[in-house]
C-alpha cells in the first residue's frame, strides 16, 4: 500500500519544490497575467484577421531589444517603443490609399530584424540573454519583470473593456461602424499599440519568435468551440492559461525553453478545438 | 410600391443633393457630371454594370469619398460624421463576415452604439428597442441565436433592421439582392416598403440586378459613369441607354412579384 503511494508523493514533492522555487512563482505568476492579455488580445487578430500584423510587431520588438542592450538600457523599455512605433507605421502605411498591410508588414518586420543584427554588432556587451529574449526563458523573469507585466498588461484589459463593444463593431462591420461614426481610425492605432504592448510584455517567457502564436491560438481554437463572443473570450482566457501553465510545468521538468514548450501545447490544444469544432458542424 | 404622393414631390424635404459631381481614380473617372435629387419618403434604385461607379456614388453621398468637382449635400450640408448618424447604411454582404460570433440580438444593437455613446454598455433600454425592431422584422424569436446560422435573406433583414435601429432618414443600400433568394428578396423589398410607409424613411440602392429595381423604387437611373434618369420605372430604358450603359448583349427581363410570365420553379421554364 505504501509503495503504491510513494510515486503520487514523489510527484507532490517534486510540485512543492517547483512552486517554492522564487523563479518558478515569477513565471508562474507572470504567464497567468500574461494569458489573460494574450486571450483578449488574440480574440481580436483572429476576428480581424490580423495574425500577420502580431507577426511582424513580435519580430519587430527583436530590434528594439538590440538597442537597450547597445545603450545599456532597459530591452523592455526600448522593446516598447520599437514595438509600438512599428505597429502603428504598418497600420498607417497599409491603410488603402499607401500600400497593402502585408506589404508594409513585409517591409518594416526584416528591418526591425536587421537593425536589431547591427546594433548587437555595435554592442560590446554580451551579457544579455538574446535566445532568452528568442525563445522565452523560463529563469528570467525578475519581480521588476512582474510589476512591468501587470502595469502594462492592466493597462491593456481595462482599455480594451472601455472601448470594447466598439473594438467589436469595427472587426465585424468596418464600413458600417465608421458611418455609424465610430472612431475608427483611432480604433486602429489603438489596437495596434495595444498589440504591441502585450508582445513585449511577453517576450521574456515566451519569447519574440514565439509569442506570436499566442496572438493567434486561443482566439482562434476558441473560435471552433463556440459562436458567441462572450464564451469566444472565456474559452480564448481558459486555453491561454492551460497552455502557459502547462508549458511551464513541461520547461520546468523536460528543461526546455518555456515559450517552445507553452506554444506547443497550445498549438495541440487548437487542433483538438479544431476537430471538436468538425465534429459538431 | 409607388409613392402615392408622387405629384407633390417637389414640395418634400430634399435629402441628397448631388451637383455636378465628378470623381477620378488614378487619373480614370468613375462618376463624371453626376446630378441626383432623392427626396423624403421615396425609394430610389440605380442600376449599372460591375465598375460603373455605383458603390463610388454611394460613397460620395456619405461624405467617404469627396468628388474631385461639382458639390453634394446631404440633409442641406456637406455630409459629415454628424449627417452620417442620419443614414442606415448596408454594404455589400461579406462572405467573410458571415461566420462572426455575434447573437441576432448584438447586430441589431450595434446599430444603436452610435447613441449609447463610448465607455457605456447597452443598457436595458437599448435592447428594448432592439427587439422591438426585431419583432417589426418577424425575427424577435431568434433574437439568441447566432447570426452566422440564418439563411442569407435572414441575415439581410437583421442588417435592416440594425440600419433603422438609430432611427435614421436615409437607408444606403449597396447591392441588397446579393447572397439572397428570389422568394427572400420579395419580403425583403415589402420590408423596405413598409419602412417607408410607415416611417417616411427614403431609401437610395444600387444594384446590377435591373428586375429588382424596376419593381421595387419609384425612381430609377442607370449608372455606368454618367447618371441617366428614367421618369418611371415601367418605361424604363430606351435601347439607346441601355446598350450605353450595360453594352449590346443585355437582354432585359422586367420581372416582378406579379410577373406572368416567370415562374419560381424551373421546371416550369420553356
Amino acid at each position: 500500500m505504501i509503495q503504491n503511494v510513494q510515486p503520487v508523493i514523489a510527484v507532490i514533492k517534486t510540485m512543492i519544490d517547483m512552486f517554492s522555487l522564487q523563479f518558478m512563482q515569477n513565471a508562474f505568476l507572470a504567464g497567468m497575467m500574461l494569458s489573460f492579455v494574450l486571450a483578449v488580445v488574440s480574440f481580436f487578430v483572429v476576428l480581424r484577421r490580423l495574425s500577420f500584423i502580431g507577426v511582424g510587431v513580435a519580430h519587430s520588438a527583436f530590434g528594439g531589444v538590440a538597442l537597450g542592450a547597445l545603450l545599456g538600457i532597459s530591452p523592455t523599455l526600448t522593446g516598447i517603443g520599437f514595438a509600438v512605433v512599428v505597429s502603428n507605421a504598418i497600420g498607417y502605411i497599409g491603410k488603402e490609399d499607401h500600400l497593402s498591410t502585408d506589404t508594409a508588414i513585409g517591409i518594416f518586420f526584416p528591418l526591425a530584424m536587421a537593425l536589431g543584427v547591427i546594433f548587437i554588432g555595435m554592442s560590446d556587451q554580451y551579457n544579455v540573454d538574446l535566445f532568452g529574449y528568442l525563445f522565452g526563458n523560463i529563469l528570467a523573469i525578475t519581480r521588476q519583470d512582474l510589476i512591468v507585466i501587470a502595469v502594462f498588461g492592466g493597462l491593456v484589459l481595462l482599455s480594451t473593456m472601455l472601448f470594447f463593444k466598439e473594438l467589436l463593431f469595427v472587426a465585424y462591420d468596418r464600413e458600417v461602424a465608421l458611418v455609424s461614426g465610430m472612431p475608427v481610425a483611432f480604433l486602429d492605432h489603438f489596437f495596434l499599440t495595444i498589440l504591441a504592448l502585450s508582445v513585449v510584455i511577453s517576450m521574456k517567457i515566451i519569447g519574440i519568435i514565439l509569442v506570436s502564436a499566442l496572438l493567434v491560438i486561443p482566439g482562434a481554437a476558441a473560435s471552433q468551440i463556440t459562436r458567441r463572443y462572450d464564451s469566444m473570450i472565456v474559452f480564448s482566457i481558459l486555453i491561454a492559461l492551460i497552455s502557459t501553465i502547462g508549458g511551464l510545468v513541461i520547461s520546468y521538468y523536460a528543461d526546455l525553453p518555456s515559450g517552445a514548450a507553452i506554444v506547443t501545447l497550445a498549438s495541440f490544444i487548437f487542433f483538438a478545438a479544431f476537430a471538436v469544432g468538425q465534429i459538431r458542424r | 410600391m409607388k409613392d402615392p404622393s408622387g405629384e407633390t414631390e417637389n414640395k418634400k424635404e430634399l435629402l441628397v443633393d448631388l451637383h455636378d459631381v465628378w470623381v477620378a481614380y488614378d487619373g480614370k473617372w468613375v462618376l463624371k457630371s453626376v446630378y441626383l435629387n432623392c427626396y423624403a419618403g421615396e425609394i430610389f434604385g440605380i442600376v449599372g454594370p460591375n465598375g460603373g461607379g455605383k458603390t463610388t456614388l454611394l460613397n460620395v453621398i456619405l461624405g467617404l469619398v469627396h468628388p474631385q468637382k461639382g458639390a453634394v449635400q446631404l440633409f442641406g450640408t456637406q455630409p459629415n460624421k454628424q449627417s452620417r448618424l442620419e443614414v442606415g447604411y448596408l454594404p455589400q454582404i461579406s462572405h467573410a463576415d458571415r461566420s462572426f460570433p455575434v447573437t441576432v440580438l448584438d447586430v441589431v444593437l450595434m446599430g444603436l452604439y452610435s447613441r449609447i455613446g463610448l465607455f457605456h454598455r447597452p443598457d436595458r433600454n437599448s435592447k428594448k428597442i432592439a427587439m422591438d425592431l426585431l419583432s417589426q422584422i418577424n425575427m424577435a424569436d431568434h433574437a439568441k441565436r447566432p447570426f452566422a446560422v440564418l439563411s442569407g435573406g435572414q441575415q439581410q433583414r437583421v442588417n435592416i433592421a440594425r440600419a433603422m435601429a438609430s432611427k435614421p432618414k436615409l437607408l444606403v443600400l449597396d447591392e441588397p439582392s446579393t447572397g439572397v433568394d428570389s422568394v427572400a428578396q420579395e419580403d425583403f423589398y415589402e420590408l423596405l416598403a413598409k419602412f417607408r410607409n410607415e416611417q417616411g424613411i427614403s431609401v437610395i440602392m444600387v444594384s446590377h440586378d435591373i428586375g429588382v429595381i424596376t419593381s421595387h423604387a419609384d425612381r430609377v437611373a442607370c449608372l455606368n459613369v454618367q447618371l441617366h434618369y428614367h421618369d418611371e420605372p415601367d418605361s424604363c430604358f430606351s435601347p439607346a441607354i441601355t446598350r450605353e450603359v450595360f453594352g449590346e448583349d443585355l437582354k432585359v427581363i422586367v420581372h416582378d412579384s406579379k410577373c406572368a410570365t416567370c415562374y419560381r420553379s424551373h421546371q416550369n421554364h420553356d
